[in-house]
């Protein structure tokens, strides 16, 4: 039979081409370990959001006027004139949101499972790195629709760098390339928004995930799957990440949408965290609103800010927050990579972590009241010392013995029944008369508070012993 | 062409050299890319003195004008606050405002020309926000300690009447008292020093 056209159009592209071997590589010949869980979603869901956020965003360049006697006008016109401009911009003001909602859940990730440590440094490097890029990209952003809190937002973050001795002030002017913030930092913060810095993000993330594929990834287990391989060379405890990744990660991403749609559509404001209030009030360089914060995810490095009273420490504070995470992989001595066989010493400082983080976040969007500011220098405290004092607790914990093959857990599907066994007790259904004939299929559930009882007993004594 | 192999020296001096030539052509090309972003001649020329009236203003009020994009406070003060402003000395980190921003003619305890008119950027030497003009003494919010002065409400920091900042609060230095001086009794204009007018 004669090769179709479209078959010879294939052919003559994949010669020139190495479009199969991009695909074996990286998706069907790409082996994951088999014991992913729910976290593993995290990484693609923040794929996802980039290329949200970069397709929203062109269509609201399309209306958006970068001048400081326009912007605020052309904002409200894209949101009450344009055709589904309210929707578009709605996507991408809760896609900044979902951004970090999704990126610091995958951060955590790393922290849970070790991922890294030995051999994975550089891919949490170029993370990092992608994590400030993300900062920078959604500060400019907010500058744009040029509102009180966008002003005055970026005046206070600009200034930051006055506070660094000599170059400061020269520093400051430069960035704002006026005297205060005005036409001039919205024209050049829009240029940073919508093309400097997405090509930075789009090449670290191909930096961050060209580093992964070299290495492989790792799992919950922190154990390499590349240590054990069958005779023809695979990882015994992997998977082809398509189709099975790809598939798991539809259900992620089904998930993902639903609450992202939900945000969209009933609450995009999101109760002033995720459009703040004062952002619907023109910026006006004469007076600063009652209340400044910055928008959700930049207020735990804020609150840091505003623990330490001097300007310049304040700034190192706040800077050095994010720097000790670069560290991280040398900070951490201790031989073990997953949460699982780590010793508690590090799941206690992880929990103490995780509290002092979610504080400082709600304080740096109160008054600074000075209550608050005890309780913002008390966590900002831990914050640190989660991390510098990491290299002596964890060179103390006593880890547990890691396994050389990944950890079965058995499925909810396979305990269910043997849960509802427990805690219900089986009786024959109380027939009336009339109703016999059915008598031998009519037994009851009932609930076994006695079986309750076991059941939350042993819960809270695993959940008690799982942190030593 | 010859047979003898690679001359490594030759190849490793020619390296270098042009690494260092292309290093130094992109210093030298990025040098106006980078100077673009700093003020342009039109925002360097943008800062035109402004004239203020203050004919009309009554005692303890405040006026807000734009100078420079920035706000600028005249502040009308009352016999009483020039009384508060002396007895603040111990409180606060600069009193003298030997290490803040004034012109000559403003370098004194109360912070102006004439000992009534007060007149100050109204932007935080800390991170730049505009403090809150908060005359009143010992308000519930501030407590008993308060005597009247600006409130930063970003990150809290305290000035008395005379932009003078208290201690242990992250504003590093008093409020920058722009240049002005007075063409007539009433008349005010912001942005020229008197010893310019005088030159």
């Amino acid at each position: 039979m004669k090769p179709s056209r479209i078959t010879e159009c294939n052919e003559w592209f994949l010669a020139r081409f190495p479009l199969a071997k991009l695909w074996n590589e990286h998706m069907t010949h790409y082996y994951a370990p088999k014991n992913f869980n729910f976290w593993y979603f995290f990484g693609s869901l923040a794929l996802l959001v980039l290329v949200n956020q970069i397709l929203t965003g062109i269509f609201l360049t399309m209306n958006y006027k970068p001048d400081a006697k326009l912007a605020f006008d052309s904002v409200e016109y894209i949101m009450r004139d344009v055709n589904w401009g309210w929707l578009i911009r709605y996507m991408h003001s809760t896609g900044s949101s979902a951004f970090f909602i999704v990126v610091y859940l995958h951060m955590f990730r790393g922290l849970l499972y070790g991922s890294f440590k030995h051999p994975r440094e550089l891919i949490w490097i170029f993370g990092m790195l992608l994590f400030v890029a993300l900062m920078a990209e959604a500060f400019m952003g907010y500058l744009l629709p040029w509102g009180q809190m966008s002003y005055w937002g970026a005046q206070v973050i600009i200034s930051l760098f006055s506070a660094i001795p000599v170059i400061g002030d020269d520093l400051s002017l430069w960035l704002r390339g006026d005297y205060v913030v005005s036409d001039a930092t919205l024209n050049r913060f829009f240029a940073f928004h919508v093309i400097a810095v997405p090509l930075a993000l789009v090449m670290l993330v191909f930096l961050h995930i060209v580093a992964l594929h070299e290495v492989g990834s790792n799992n919950p287990d922190g154990i390499e799957i590349k240590d054990s391989k069958d005779p023809w060379g695979h990882p015994v405890d992997g998977i082809p990440f398509h189709p099975y990744y790809t598939v798991k990660d539809i259900v992620g991403v089904a998930v993902f949408m639903l609450f992202f749609a939900t945000v969209i559509f009933y609450m995009p404001e999101m109760g002033g965290y995720f459009l703040e209030h004062a952002n619907f009030i023109p910026a006006d360089p004469m007076k600063t609103p009652e209340h400044i914060a910055p928008v959700w995810y930049f207020t735990p490095f804020y609150a840091i800010l505003r623990a330490i009273p001097d300007k310049f420490a304040g700034v190192i504070g706040m800077g050095g927050a994010i720097v000790v995470l670069f560290l991280l992989p040398w900070l951490d001595r201790s031989p073990v990579k997953s949460i699982r066989y780590r010793g508690g010493i590090y799941k206690k400082a992880l929990m103490l972590f995780v509290v002092s983080f979610l504080v400082l976040g709600y304080l740096g969007t109160q008054p600074a009241t000075p209550t608050a500011t005890i309780f913002a220098r008390i966590f900002t405290a831990i914050y640190f010392g989660f991390f510098l004092l990491m290299p002596l607790y964890t060179r103390w914990e006593k880890t547990k013995p890691v396994p050389k093959r990944l950890s079965s857990v058995h499925s909810l599907e396979e305990q269910l029944p043997a849960l509802i066994e427990e805690i219900t007790i089986l009786k024959p259904a109380a027939t009336e008369i009339g109703h016999t004939a059915f008598k031998g299929s009519s037994f009851t559930r009932s609930p076994n508070p006695e079986g309750i009882k076991n059941v939350i007993s042993r819960l809270a004594k695993k959940a008690i012993g799982s942190l030593d | 062409m010859n047979n003898k192999g690679v001359d490594q020296s030759k190849r490793q001096f020619l390296t270098s050299a042009l690494t260092v030539v292309g290093a130094v052509g992109t210093g030298y090309l990025a040098v106006p890319f980078l100077a673009q972003m700093q003020p342009s001649a039109k925002a360097m020329a943008a800062g035109a003195p402004v004239e203020v009236d203050i004919s009309k203003m009554e005692p303890g009020q405040l006026i807000r004008v734009a100078w420079r994009g920035k706000p600028v406070w005249v502040l009308n003060r009352t016999p009483q606050v020039l009384e508060t402003l002396a007895t603040l000395d111990p409180e606060l980190r600069d009193p003298l405002s030997v290490e803040s921003l004034q012109p000559e003619s403003s370098k004194n305890p109360v912070r102006s020309i004439k000992p009534e008119v007060f007149v100050a950027v109204g932007l935080c030497t800390h991170l730049g926000c505009s403090p809150t003009f908060r005359p009143e003494v010992a308000p519930p919010d501030l407590g008993d300690k308060w005597k009247g002065g600006f409130f930063c409400p970003c990150h809290g920091s305290w000035f008395d009447l005379a932009g003078r900042v208290y201690r242990g609060v992250p504003a590093p230095t008093n409020l920058e008292i722009p240049p002005y001086r007075y063409i007539t009794d009433t008349q005010l204009i912001i942005g020229e020093s008197p010893e310019e007018a005088s030159a």
